[in-house]
């Protein structure tokens, strides 16, 4: 009865690294006009299954059958021929071409002169699939001058380019915000009604809940299970997923004040920041929400000194700082896990150990030279302290998941012992688990004295954790509450310019 | 549409300026070196001079065409220098000592610089060498199978026929201008309308997702070195063809400038941005300058010294009018 409905199925589908069995025996099929949830931790193997599909990687085993026929796909072309297209989890632009050449990258109209492009074809075209996903940029602007989200809807152009019938989407809307993620959604609602498969990978339950038919959960490699959304709720699929159960996703106990450790007053970047302030006690999690473009990393950037504040003033425990580069912020006790893990986080060629070392040298070394037998001990201490999984510290970070490099990062913080710690966006694109682990640790580290400034585009993460909660718009502040009086619809509500709170 | 017309109005006039001078930063310098010279020497701006700057110019504008190819890519050519002298060798070899005629020995020689590009593309594609690393040593051997062809001695006796690519002239315009606009145009509309030249842009904007977008990324890189590798050894045949002789230590140190020419004109090292006609104008600039300093009377030891001075000032006004993201 499967044979005739369903578009995809992909059988017994087997794939290992050296080292890691990666995929076993996986089967997953999806029928024409559906939205099926490809859900799991990270490292249960839906990329690579993806990647498998998209002809990205090739298979050990398995086979994989498309419209009922067998079909063999071994390059990125041979999935698009097939009407095959992947939305990666990456951006995929070139920065510097234009939306238009990005759109048509590999399959651009051609002239009859063989080798030319039909440059205005390319671009009326383009210009028409914007239109349908309403998405007001221009065919020829380029790339890097789009914001994140307009990025985003442009991979989805691309998909809708290639007339495909099944795309697959890792992670489209971990950069956008709601509102962009609502008009991704609509989308996505009207290819389906147009006959389209689409496979949605994405680490946030609601969004599953919110669009899909059907959820199918890897784990560790292996299909643990394929049912209807309507037949499963939240909780039921965390547990598939981590395969034991998480009682409490935001462990929240409360913490005591022990004064302010970082104050900004009316704090100005001249660009993005405009008149901040904000008081961070020690042993509290301060919650930055707002939108992508709101400010949030340049008032981070600001305090940790890598950005020139124009205006305002910077008083950490109640001295007044001028602060101009990150290595006087770091003297004053600050630290910063930044948004973007792999450019401004890890050394990713760099090993556990000297990615976790790398800031306390002087700890590890005698005389300039660094002994091994200190580095190992401490970053044995804080693989130990952060359960950070890792099958060795000579591991090298890359291949190691997103929360577990993530926990590396605010190992090699918690090595300085800072007072105040930054962290923008600190369980973007991690799994469940580890997403519960870093709340953890942020609470931690609050009970040890710590001021924390958390920085999240998620609500429930923003209202689950915080003891208080400053939202900002347009580089203003436009409001603060406290854990206890703040609802998600009042934090959008500030978010979106409206004030309520604001000071 | 309207809304991003309105984006466009309301960016800030200082801006709009900063970015007409980043886009037109090349030309501003090159107007600004010729008036310098100038009011500094009456024989500068005079049509024999010009033509004469267009001719020393041109056999380093060719090879700074096909070295902007393999920088597109984020590649870096550093055997053409070598190229030149072992292809114009070839050239006035074959067709001189192995009595194979002009005809013959020049294409042959082409054929040899277009050789040396399948190899370094195949180094830097199959080897997965640093291009750095695969041209250096590319480089060397070119340059010793140069001295080992010549003996260490210089080639002469080449036909007219052969001369007249150097020297001679087609309509009043010297041969070398005319075969240089001749590759700028093609060079110009293979990059900017064909398939091939959006590659070489998207390979080196980001080879990986290229890759994925079905392009074929080896085959891309090896062709830009096969270009630069075959212009190269056009520009040897050209040099031969001016000086009427091949000389074994020809070129050397030729890369720089065949490297600073696309810089100045705007090229990226990472790859993915610029264009030829930023190549042609840094090009001039530096033929510009080596003219207008003789004219001065600027030692040739100074005329280093300010080359490098201009070729930082050039990039650091691209770095500081570029806009900050």
């Amino acid at each position: 009865m499967a044979e005739t409905n369903d578009f995809l199925r992909m059988e017994g589908i087997s794939k290992s690294f050296p080292g890691v069995q990666a995929l076993q025996e996986v089967n997953f099929e999806v029928t024409r006009g559906e939205i099926h949830a490809l859900v799991g931790e990270n490292g249960a193997g839906k990329s690579t299954l993806m990647k498998v599909l998209t002809g990205a990687l090739h298979l050990d085993e398995g086979r994989i059958i498309l419209r009922g026929e067998p079909v063999e796909i071994h390059s990125p072309s041979d999935s698009q021929e097939l009407g095959i297209s992947m939305i990666h989890q990456e951006l995929s632009l070139i920065p510097y071409l234009t939306v238009g050449k990005n759109v048509y990258l590999g399959r651009e109209p051609r002239r009859r002169i063989p080798g030319f492009i039909d440059w205005k074809k390319l671009y009326s075209q383009t210009q028409e699939l914007l239109g349908q996903i309403n998405l007001d940029v221009r065919a020829w602007a380029e790339a890097q001058d789009l914001s994140i989200a307009q990025q985003q809807m442009v991979e989805v152009a691309k998909a809708l380019s290639i007339e495909a019938d099944l795309i697959a989407m890792d992670e489209p809307t971990s950069s956008l915000t709601d509102r962009e993620t609502e008009v991704l959604f609509d989308v996505m609602r009207k290819l389906k009604d147009q006959g389209v498969a689409i496979i949605f990978i994405t680490h946030r339950l609601e969004e599953v809940f919110e669009v899909s038919d059907r959820i199918t959960v890897l784990r560790d490699g292996r299909h643990i299970a394929t049912a209807p959304t309507a037949e499963l709720n939240h909780n039921q699929v965390v547990q598939l997923m981590v395969g034991r159960e998480l009682d409490n996703m935001y462990p929240y106990s409360e913490t005591k004040e022990r004064g302010v450790a970082l104050q900004a007053d009316d704090l100005a970047d001249g660009q993005e920041l405009h008149g901040v302030s904000l008081e961070l006690q020690g042993g509290q999690i301060l919650g930055v929400a707002g939108l992508v473009g709101a400010g949030r990393t340049a008032l981070a950037e600001t305090l940790f000194g890598l950005r020139q504040a124009t205006a305002g003033e910077i008083h950490i425990d109640g001295q007044v700082v001028k602060l101009h580069s990150a290595k006087q912020a770091i003297e004053h006790g600050l630290g910063f896990v930044p948004e973007d893990r792999k450019l401004q986080g890890l050394f990713l060629n760099m090993a556990v150990r000297e990615n976790i070392t790398m800031s306390s040298t002087s700890l590890v070394s005698n005389f300039g030279f660094v002994n091994t037998n200190k580095a190992n001990k401490l970053a044995d201490e804080y693989v130990d302290k952060l359960d950070i999984r890792t099958p060795s510290l000579r591991q090298r970070i890359r291949n190691l998941s997103g929360g577990n490099q993530q926990k590396v990062i605010i190992a090699r913080w918690l090595t300085l012992k800072p007072r105040v710690l930054i962290l923008d966006e600190p369980t973007r694109g991690v799994d469940v688990g580890a997403k519960a682990e870093i709340h953890g640790l942020m609470r931690q580290l609050a009970e040890d004295g710590v001021a924390v400034l958390m920085i999240s585009s998620e609500l429930p993460e923003i209202i689950g954790v915080s003891d208080r909660i400053l939202v900002m718009h347009e580089g203003r502040v436009t409001g603060r509450f406290e854990r206890d009086e703040a609802s998600q619809d009042m934090i959008m509500h500030a978010a979106t310019g409206g004030d309520n709170n604001a000071s | 549409m309207q809304a991003s017309a309105k984006t466009t109005s309301a960016r800030p006039t200082s801006a709009v300026i900063l970015e007409a001078i980043r886009r037109y930063s090349v030309l501003l310098i090159l107007l600004g070196i010729g008036l310098v010279f100038t009011l500094g020497s009456d024989r500068f701006l005079t049509p024999s001079n010009l033509m004469n700057i267009a001719v020393q110019t041109s056999i380093i504008a060719i090879i700074a065409i096909g070295m902007t190819f393999v920088i597109l890519t984020a590649g870096i050519d550093l055997s053409v220098g070598s190229v030149v002298a072992l292809c114009g060798a070839l050239a006035a070899g074959l067709a001189v000592r192995q009595e194979l005629g002009t005809f013959t020995g020049i294409g042959l020689a082409l054929l040899a610089g277009a050789a040396v590009g399948v190899i370094n593309g195949l180094l830097v594609v199959r080897g997965k060498m640093p291009p750095f690393v695969a041209t250096l040593s590319t480089l060397a051997i070119a340059r010793g199978l140069t001295l080992v062809y010549t003996e260490g001695r210089p080639i002469s006796g080449i036909d007219e026929r052969f001369t007249f690519l150097g020297s001679g002239e087609i309509l009043g315009i010297a041969t070398p201008v005319i075969i240089l606009a001749i590759v700028f145009v093609i060079a110009y509309i293979v990059l900017r309308s064909t398939r091939f030249g959006n590659y070489v842009y998207a390979t080196g904007g980001n080879e990986e997702v290229s890759r994925l977008a079905g392009v074929r990324t080896s085959i891309i890189t090896l062709s830009v070195y096969i270009i630069s590798g075959f212009l190269a050894a056009l520009g040897g045949v050209l040099l031969v063809a001016r000086l009427w002789s091949a000389q074994p230590n020809a070129a050397v140190g030729l890369e720089l400038d065949a490297i600073a020419a696309p810089v100045l004109g705007g090229v990226s090292l990472f790859g993915g941005v610029g264009n030829v006609t930023g190549a042609l104008v840094g090009a001039f600039i530096l033929g510009i300058l080596s003219n207008g300093l003789n004219l001065m009377g600027v030692p040739s030891f100074w005329q280093q010294v300010i080359k490098g001075v201009v070729l930082i000032l050039a990039v650091m006004l691209d770095v500081f009018t570029k806009r900050r993201r």
